[in-house]
């Protein structure tokens, strides 16, 4: 199948792609474009390690395709951090030990960063509702709540 | 997983998307995608082109007229929770959206592609039975309305004919003495229902005048539970009646047995379902 051209904003760089119409978002960013902060855990649309920011809202790349993104502003966790160092959702995971293996962090993160900007002061049943689409085997989800109360903290003080 | 190749086309208005599926045989449309990309990735379906519509303003949006409130097929879950139109005129949708999937999926998921997919397991066929809502659907032959009910025939079967398009549904805005319930019993977060019941009753001082109770997920397709309704119109509902109604949704069930339970629990579940619905749109209804 002929190759279609997308271009979209990638945490605030241009990036042009050629992209078959069946290939996933999360291929194209993790394969074409070599950002693997971006994790593929059920590949099912269930588990959210390949949560993305897609025009301001939070989408799992497995489900989206690549030839939706043309003309979209995206962000990975790799956009998180800027010059002055970690964002507020990575430092509070850093503290509350909101991870062990890692491996849904980077969905969590995504995640929690759009969410803070949806609800900037939520309940923790609001963080449980709000967190529900990412799925995490190891920590029990007690230590990501509390790290997602404290981001909203810091960045309510900011 | 990778779905089958496919050619992609964008649909740029509600004609053009008809064109384009009289065009492009056996073509699909892409809504949310999030029914028909895990079918696809799965390869139970492996459609030779797909028509986004994702990109037709004219599918979009929730405006009211009159006593009706207009609903884009295109709106997604998120945005039916976010409505301030359907807080206010019809909490039902609200509190289904709010229960349909996760945030990322209510993000793309579309009240349209959810309506007319065919998973028995999809919430919004029940809710537009509960709720009376009439289909607009377009087509190379013109604009027709189908009311809800009759429009759902079995599993991945409905009454949507070769190369329609679902455009828009239209529910009544709730009204002084009508009330609605909706009760789901799901095994966690994100899943699709064990069994579930939207329920819309409307009352005449203390009088049933009419109740609609459908379920969603224990049958082929989403079903109203009539003999359930009819022991109930036309009188003062009380917890005897109730309780007939209930048995009278158990014997409704026609539930495929899967890991989410057999046939009998779920049958129960589905009456567990309906009465908590009916109490819930009751005291709404009361006021
Ligand atoms: C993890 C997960 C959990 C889920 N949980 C639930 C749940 O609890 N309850 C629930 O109801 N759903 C659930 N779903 C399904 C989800 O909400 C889907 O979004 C929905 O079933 C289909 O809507 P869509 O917009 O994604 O349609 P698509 O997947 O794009 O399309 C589905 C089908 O409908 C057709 N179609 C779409 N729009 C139109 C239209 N306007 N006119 C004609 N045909 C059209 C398509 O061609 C396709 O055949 C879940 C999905 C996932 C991935
Ligand atoms: S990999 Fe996309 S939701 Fe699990
Ligand atoms: S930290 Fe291991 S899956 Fe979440």
């Amino acid at each position: 199948m002929a190759k279609q051209h997308v271009s979209f904003n990638l945490n605030g760089k241009h990036v042009d792609a050629l992209v078959e119409p069946r290939e996933l978002l999360v291929h194209t960013i993790r394969e074409t474009l070599s950002l693997t902060g971006t994790h593929i855990g059920c590949e099912s649309s269930h588990c959210g390690a390949c949560t993305v920011d897609l025009d301001g809202k939070s989408v799992k790349s497995c489900t989206v395709l690549a030839v939706q993104a043309d003309g979209a502003e995206l962000k990975t966790v790799e956009g998180l951090a800027d010059a002055d160092g970690l964002h507020a959702v990575q430092q509070a995971f850093i503290e509350e030990h909101g991870l062990q293996c890692g491996f849904c962090t980077p969905g969590m993160l995504i995640r929690a960063y759009r969410f803070l900007q949806e609800n900037p002061n939520p309940t923790e049943e609001e963080i449980r509702w709000g967190m529900s689409g990412n799925l995490c085997r190891c920590t029990g989800y007690q230590n990501i709540v509390k790290a997602v109360q404290t981001a909203a903290q810091t960045l309510q003080q900011a | 997983m990778i779905p089958a190749e496919f050619e992609y086309h964008k649909a740029t208005s509600i004609q053009d998307a008809i064109n384009q599926l009289g065009a492009h045989e056996d073509s699909k449309l892409l809504a949310g995608g999030h029914s028909l990309l895990p079918m696809m990735k799965l390869r139970f379906a492996e459609p030779p082109t797909l028509i986004d519509i994702n990109g037709i303003e004219e599918l979009r949006g929730i405006r009211l007229e009159g006593d009706t409130i207009c609903i884009g097929a295109m709106t997604t879950e998120n945005e039916l929770i976010e409505s301030e139109i359907l807080q206010q005129h019809c909490p039902l949708l609200v509190e289904a959206a709010r229960l349909v999937a996760d945030p990322q999926v209510r993000n793309r998921g579309t009240i349209g592609g959810d309506v007319v997919h065919g998973d028995p397991g999809n919430d919004h066929p029940a809710v537009m039975l509960a709720l009376d809502a009439t289909l607009v659907l377009q087509g190379p032959g013109g604009e027709r309305q189908q009311p809800a009910n009759g429009f759902f025939l079995g599993t991945y079967w409905n009454d949507l004919q070769e190369h329609e398009i679902l455009v828009e549904l239209r529910v009544p805005v709730i009204r002084q003495g009508v009330g609605h319930g909706y009760s789901k019993l799901k095994r966690k977060t994100g899943d699709y229902a064990v069994a579930g019941s939207p329920v819309v009753v409307e009352l005449d001082g203390d009088v049933c005048r009419d109740i609609r109770i459908a379920l969603t997920n224990v049958a082929p397709m989403a079903i109203r539970a009539e003999a359930a309704e009819n022991v109930l119109r036309g009188k003062v509902i009380d917890d005897a009646l109730i309780e007939q109604a209930a048995a009278e949704v158990i014997a409704a069930c026609d539930p495929a047995e899967d890991l989410r339970g057999d046939i009998q629990y779920k049958s129960h579940m589905a009456a567990e379902m309906a009465r908590r619905s009916i109490r819930a749109a009751l005291q709404q209804a009361r006021g």
